[in-house]
């Protein structure tokens, strides 16, 4: 399996906190990856270095061969890396297709000159754009209205919609910032196997996610972030048995605190 | 909805209530066509211009422009300029005002791509007070008193466009042309990505929007918008000063576009409407009638805050739905086990 995304070493730092430090992992065709740790642990900090939102300041992204290390945003989604935010990030005002259409900016098929005077390329390419949103909301399963403000939807729904935002994007990479969070049990059953959906269309997941049932069941691989580092990479269950993994959750067994001064 | 209101509704949503708009607008002077109402309708056409391109920028891509009427006096001085120095006919001034508007739409925006909201209204601002004080201060924009006996817009032959019904009609259908192409520039790929950027820069941005790109787009459009509608008014003038293009301009200007309904090309035509007719119905009130104004628009913004016609985001929704019984039986079930 060739490797799509490679972060090698990659570091950030505000100030003097290293919200990442060291983080090197590889995903692969085809693979689902899960990325786990306590709250604060550099997570997100990563995705928004893998996405270009913060610049690292060590290591590398390199996106199928590409270095992508500190590339604007829209040029590191262009080379295929597509992505959902911890708190939905959708454009409120808009309609639901509208939302989606935004994950196809990137497709071209017409200028601003077809818009003005309407030629039929232009009609095509809206055809084209409205039909492509509707296949993508019929892909995550959605079944609410299209044509009204994203703002009216419940919040089950709109996650649905930034999925299929970010799905539009056609991208090789999907990062997924703590997809089920707020979803209840079915939600999280539909999730589950969208995701492995996506995956079968050609793509890789990596996800940031509490649900460790969840995370267990999905993902081929889990990387452990603990204070900016990496404390563990395996397998669920080589990462279940793993002690620095148990200690970063549940805390260490013996009363270590007492030879230390604080 | 009772019937009336529904059948109100369904007329304002219409797609020909532009043509009815336009129908209204060149048989207006059937009705009343004395010099001062040509004058005044001309005078709104052109407000109407520059409405419909501030809207591209402010109510588009939610970039807050307080100099906007600088962009119409960059127009305005160049026709002017230009054709008198060339002894040109307005028209053909138009390359020079295209590739001046599109250097000042750059020249403006490129700084500021990195601005937001209030830090880019203060910057605005100050482009529109250069701008003017740079047309008050040159020898080749006449300093103080202006640029005065520019020449007709178009002229064959013996036939020029000089009479004020003549004008009137050639400015209905260029403000026309203008007003279709920005809501047709709203509704398109570029149109979209200035919502996405007016929405959430940071997630527009991980859709591969350039956002910078973008934000010039609306900026060079805007630019152009409010250079044309410049042609316009010196040809309507004849004469262009310093003075004409104060903050209080773009004030006004701005004022349309947010009384209207920012980012609704039909709610910003009826706000550049109110704004520019509103004093002149109110003349009956001699000193009295700014005030009038004021107040009318106070009381306004209070009962439709988000303007008189704001933007309603509707699609229709897909007309065949597949297997539609079947996916509603689905939902319930689901549903009822999540309980």
């Amino acid at each position: 399996m060739s490797v799509v995304l490679g972060v090698k070493d990659l570091q950030i730092a505000f100030g003097g906190v290293k919200a990442v430090d060291g983080l090197t992992f590889d995903v692969h065709e085809k693979e689902i990856i899960a990325v786990i740790g306590p709250n604060g642990a550099g997570k997100t900090s990563a995705f928004n270095c893998i996405t270009g939102f913060y610049k690292p300041t060590g290591g590398s992204v390199v996106m199928e061969g590409t270095d992508i290390t500190g590339n604007r945003p829209a040029d590191i989604a262009a080379v295929g890396v597509a992505r959902t935010f911890q708190n939905l990030r959708l454009f409120n005002d808009l309609t639901v297709l509208d939302n989606v259409r935004a994950g196809m900016h990137l497709n071209r098929g017409q200028s601003w000159a077809d818009a003005i005077f309407h030629t039929p390329r232009f009609k095509r390419s809206e055809a084209a754009y409205t039909e492509e949103a509707h296949y993508w909301l019929d892909f995550v399963n959605f079944e609410g209205p299209r044509g009204v403000p994203i703002e009216n939807l419940s919040y089950g729904q709109q996650k649905q919609v930034e999925i299929s935002r970010a799905l539009a994007r056609k991208s090789k990479l999907l990062l997924l910032d703590e997809p089920a969070a707020g979803l209840n049990y079915t939600e999280k059953q539909n999730l589950l196997e969208l995701c492995r959906r996506i995956r079968d269309l050609g793509t890789s997941i990596v996800l940031i996610e509490h649900d460790m049932g969840l995370v267990m069941e999905l993902s081929e691989r889990i990387v452990v972030m603990n204070f900016g580092r990496e404390i563990a990479e395996g397998t669920p269950a080589e990462v279940k048995a793993n002690p620095a993994v148990i200690e970063a959750y549940l805390g260490k067994d013996e009363e270590v605190e007492i030879d230390g001064n604080a | 909805m009772s019937p009336v209101a529904a059948k109100v509704s369904g007329l304002l949503e219409s797609k020909y209530l532009g043509w009815i708009a336009l129908a209204a607008a060149l048989l207006a002077p059937l009705l009343t066509a004395s010099p001062y109402s040509l004058n005044v309708m001309t005078t709104a056409a052109i407000f109407v211009m520059l409405a419909a391109g501030l809207n591209i920028v402010v109510g588009y891509c939610g970039l807050l422009d307080l100099g906007y009427i600088a962009f119409m006096a960059v127009g305005a001085y160049t026709s002017g300029i230009v054709s008198r120095a060339f002894d040109l006919p307005l028209f053909f001034t138009i390359p020079a005002v295209l590739v001046m508007t599109i250097l000042a739409g750059l020249i403006i925006g490129a700084p500021t791509l990195r601005l937001r909201s209030d830090y880019l209204a203060i910057v605005t601002l100050g482009f529109g007070e250069i701008t003017r004080i740079t047309a008050n201060n040159l020898a080749v924009t006449g300093g103080p008193s202006g640029i005065y006996g520019i020449p007709k817009l178009l002229t064959f032959g013996d036939f020029s466009v000089h009479s004020p019904a003549v004008f009137y009609y050639v400015t209905i259908l260029i403000v026309a042309f203008f007003v279709l192409a920005s809501a047709r520039l709203g509704k398109s790929r570029l149109g979209r990505a200035w919502r996405f950027v007016r929405e959430d820069e940071d997630a527009a941005e991980a859709m591969g929007i350039h956002t910078y790109k973008v934000k010039l787009m609306a900026y060079i459009f805007g630019a152009v918008w409010g250079g044309f509608a410049g042609v316009l008014f010196a040809s309507h003038l004849t004469a262009i000063s310093p003075k004409t293009f104060i903050f209080l301009q773009s004030a006004l200007v701005l004022m349309a576009v947010v009384l209207g309904g920012m980012g609704n090309m039909r709610g910003v035509v009826v706000g550049a409407l109110v704004i520019s007719l509103l004093p002149e119905m109110l003349r009956d009130l001699s000193e009295y009638r700014y005030l009038a104004f004021g107040l009318l628009l106070v009381v306004a913004m209070v009962f439709r805050p988000k303007g008189l016609w704001p933007a309603r985001p509707h699609e229709d929704e897909r007309k065949k739905n597949k297997e539609p019984q079947e996916t509603a039986v689905d939902a319930a079930v689901s549903r009822g086990e999540s309980r």
